[in-house]
């Protein structure tokens, strides 16, 4: 109960008309990030960084978080209309939420998706005001076993639950960890495949890949196959946020699940990209109609959406309790608060404490008006599918190429989003999937260092992945994905579960 | 003699000022990830410089840590003639070339100023022996793996983990993460038995009463008595020769321009980075973060740059981490 007391008082140092201000202003401004791809909430946050030196911490951070509330809100809108993901986030949330709006049921998914971003944010913020302590020593216990546990339960989760066959899921995902070789070997100290560029030397940016893998792609089809944006009979009325409201209950246990995931993946650092996939794996795994999933199942936008909202949120408490950053805008974040003297650790709940509950009243409110605002505007979002697509395609070209360029301020970075382009459009024409691609360009060099440093420190001894309750569950969880299609099969065969499942021929 | 030169250049500089100034945005170029030593230094000078109105134009910072740094002295070699970018450099300058045969040589750079020289500390868990004796008798007896957490490989971190070998005959499992703050929460969570990392890095960690320190890698004690725990300052932490273990290491934190910049430009940086010296965010952050304050420039700091660089080309050497 102290911590409702607490949090009062953080609502009352917010809530005066400056504040409020300022949240409108973030909010707004972070939309606009969020749009671009590319550009997203990392950046969007260091560049009004210095905006904010001059204000109060509490102010500064308020407006700080409301601009990543607005990009992670902008982000969604990309990824279902353009199928171009601004965060690594958001990938899972294309698979249905592009289907839906070729479908002409934009605004349904874009409806579904701010919904379930605000329901997985709040999930994640209750539980850190109540449960703040307690969770900052649980992801202490996380070391490179640990980790390198998590990672192969995601790997797993793909190749085991995944709708593509399997072996082009394997050839993927391993094209994936090849290319995140690239570049400096964190254990070694050594270069790998540079090829004496110094281009490649800092490797290959997993937002560049994103944006040419999908956005660029996707141009190259809808160019091939003559189309426009097939958003003309998008019906958009404030009527649809109502009904998708509506339907909301029916899928309460995808949105807790959901929830959990992201909670769960989002306190261990790192861990929030991995969610958002999972979440969606296990909506489709427990969905009585696999197979519709990916073809523009509104069930789809929520399961990824809820997670990675989720996760993202609760990528904050190891940022502020620990001093890990989970997210790249938590690591500007936290530049920010070394700048006005607030050092993260430990002791800073217990220093802090106006700033802490501050900051954490500020998401509740920044979810809420953040929510108004997107919503209110879904009908004007979703009208840019009325533009023709040949004035749409070159402005959708340019916008990647400008948030290709901006990650790192390099030319070479905009010449690899194309080459990714085409490799995407391969791709898509061969069948083979590009998620688990992405995945592994992402998480595969985390993987691989967890798994380097959890060898050294056990002298080479494999069976450091089951040494105790954590990681033994993790990994053994994740093994028992790995194969559920057999397990699944051995079941079915010996009667244990109710509804054999066809073998599906792929 | 150092304020002496500090005093020469400044007086060189004055006029010269009136000649140049940035016209764009300036850019700190940050060679390491977001929230590290040289990341947090980096933002306590762009708010030095834009409280105390030090520049007309903006000041910002731009993270480019990828391949442990590397990118950022690329960054700043492939900038030449560019004065809006200032590098904020530390010993890596001088060990990337060596273990990553990196084609970059900090002389091709345009020196500013040596800003402040780095400690390191050996650390434990605060439920792990309470003495350096202890510590290596630990060492020594332990069956399994006995794991020094650092940031990166062939590095400064990994360099003082070798010394530490020599100089004791204990045997550690070196483990490189991604920085200086991983090293400090694995060392809080018992995945590692120790670490070497910068006051800066552990400070938090140390305060919330989850690692000891135990000795200092310096000649002399850190000079700042204020209490940073509830019973110990910077000062009460012995230095490692006291208890019998001599290694030592210090490292620069420096600010470089790219190559072929004018006298003019960069006489516009030593005036500048001199006002953040006099500032009250940077007598603060030295303080707090236990860094030795120090303002070289000119002729000195080339002097200064040259003798270190062989003092690490050496320990690089013997700790067999140049690439042939």
């Amino acid at each position: 109960m102290e911590a409702f007391g607490l949090l009062l008082h953080g609502f009352a140092v917010l809530l005066t008309w400056k504040t409020l201000a300022l949240m409108m202003v973030g909010l707004v401004l972070g939309i606009f990030v969020g749009v671009l791809p590319g550009l997203g909430g990392p950046n969007g946050v260091a560049i009004l960084l210095p905006l904010t030196f001059t204000m109060d911490p509490t102010s500064a951070i308020v407006m700080l978080s409301c601009i990543y509330w607005g990009a992670l809100f902008g982000g969604a809108i990309t990824s279902i209309l353009f199928n171009i993901p601004g965060e690594a986030w958001s990938v899972a949330t294309t698979f249905d939420g592009y289907p839906m709006a070729q479908q002409g049921r934009a605004a349904e998914a874009l409806t579904a998706a701010f919904t379930s971003s605000f329901i997985g944010s709040l999930v994640a913020v209750l539980l850190i005001t109540f449960l703040a302590p307690m969770i900052s020593s649980f992801a202490l216990k996380f070391g490179p076993p640990e980790f390198f546990a998590v990672y192969l339960l995601t790997f797993c989760s793909f190749v085991g639950l995944g709708r593509e066959a399997k072996h082009k899921t394997v050839i993927s995902m391993s094209l994936g960890l090849l290319l995140a070789g690239i570049g400096m070997d964190t254990v070694s100290g050594n270069l790998r495949m540079t090829f004496g560029s110094s281009e490649l030397l800092r490797g290959i940016n997993f937002l560049v890949a994103v944006i040419g893998l999908f956005g660029i792609s996707e141009i190259l089809l809808t160019m091939e196959e003559r189309l426009a944006l097939r958003g003309h009979a998008a019906s958009i009325s404030l009527r649809v946020v109502l009904s998708v409201w509506k339907d909301l209950p029916k899928y309460w246990v995808t949105l807790l699940r959901s929830s959990f995931i992201g909670c769960w993946l989002g306190i261990t650092p790192g861990g929030a990209i991995a969610a958002s996939f999972m979440g969606y794996n296990l909506a489709k795994r427990f969905s009585k109609d696999p197979e519709s999933f990916g073809k523009g199942r509104i069930e789809g936008v929520f399961a990824p959406e809820t997670a990675a909202h989720a996760s993202g949120t609760a990528a904050l408490l190891p940022m502020l309790a620990l001093g890990i950053p989970g997210s790249g805008t938590a690591a500007i974040l936290l530049g920010g608060l070394m700048v006005w003297g607030l050092n993260p650790g430990p002791l800073l709940f217990v220093e802090h404490k106006d700033f802490v509950w501050g900051l954490i009243a500020s998401m509740y409110l920044g979810n809420v008006v953040g929510l108004v605002l997107v919503l209110t505007t879904v009908p004007i979002f979703a009208s840019i599918l009325r533009v023709p697509f040949a004035a749409v395609a070159p402005m959708i070209v340019v916008s990647c190429a400008i948030g290709a360029y901006a990650i790192q301020n390099a030319m070479f970075d905009i010449w690899l989003m194309l080459g990714f382009g085409v490799v995407g459009y391969v791709f898509k024409k061969i069948g083979i999937p590009l998620a688990p691609f992405t995945l592994a360009l992402v998480l595969g060099n985390r993987a691989e260092d967890a798994f380097r440093l959890s060898m050294i420190g056990a002298g080479g001894d494999l069976k450091v992945f089951w040494s105790n309750g954590l990681v033994g569950s993790i990994t053994t969880l994740a093994i028992v994905l790995l194969f559920w299609p057999v397990i699944d099969g051995l079941l079915a065969r010996v009667g244990l579960t109710r509804t054999p499942r066809p073998r599906r021929s792929n | 003699m150092k304020a002496v030169g500090v005093a020469a250049v400044l007086s060189l500089s004055a006029p010269a000022l009136a000649g140049w100034e940035p016209t764009k945005p300036v850019e700190i170029v940050v060679a390491a990830g977001a929230g590290g030593a040289s990341d947090q230094m980096a933002r306590m000078m762009q708010a030095a410089i834009q409280k105390n109105n030090l520049m007309k134009q903006p000041i910002v910072v731009s993270l480019k840590g990828g391949a442990s740094g590397a990118e950022a002295l690329m960054y700043m070699k492939s900038s030449e003639g560019d004065p809006n970018k200032v590098l904020i450099a530390y010993s890596l300058i001088y060990m990337l070339p060596l273990s990553a045969k990196i084609p970059f040589n900090w002389r091709e750079l345009t020196p500013v100023s040596v800003i402040a020289l780095d400690q390191f500390v050996l650390w434990d868990n605060s439920a792990g022996p309470k003495t350096v004796k202890e510590f290596v008798a630990a060492a020594k007896a332990a069956s399994a793996p006995f794991k020094m957490g650092g940031t990166g490989s062939k590095r400064e971190d990994h360099v003082l983990t070798v010394f530490l070998e020599q100089k004791t005959g204990a045997k550690f499992s070196y483990l490189p993460y991604k920085s200086g703050g991983e090293a400090a929460t694995q060392l809080v969570g018992n995945h590692t038995e120790s670490n070497v990392n910068n006051p800066s890095e552990n400070l938090e960690v140390w305060r919330a009463g989850q690692v000891r320190p135990l000795c200092v890698f310096d000649k002399e004690r850190i000079s700042y008595t204020s209490k940073v725990t509830e019973t110990q300052s910077w000062a009460d932490i012995p230095t490692c020769k006291e208890e019998g273990v001599d290694v030592q290491y210090l490292m620069l934190r420096a600010m470089f321009l790219p190559g072929k910049v004018t006298a003019e430009q960069q006489a516009f940086y030593v005036e500048l980075f001199h006002k953040v010296t006099q500032t009250a965010e940077y007598k603060d952050y030295m303080e707090k973060q236990a860094l030795k304050p120090i303002f070289l420039t000119g002729k000195d700091m080339v002097q200064f740059l040259e003798e270190d660089d062989a003092v690490n080309k050496a320990l690089m050497t013997e700790a067999g981490f140049v690439a042939k």
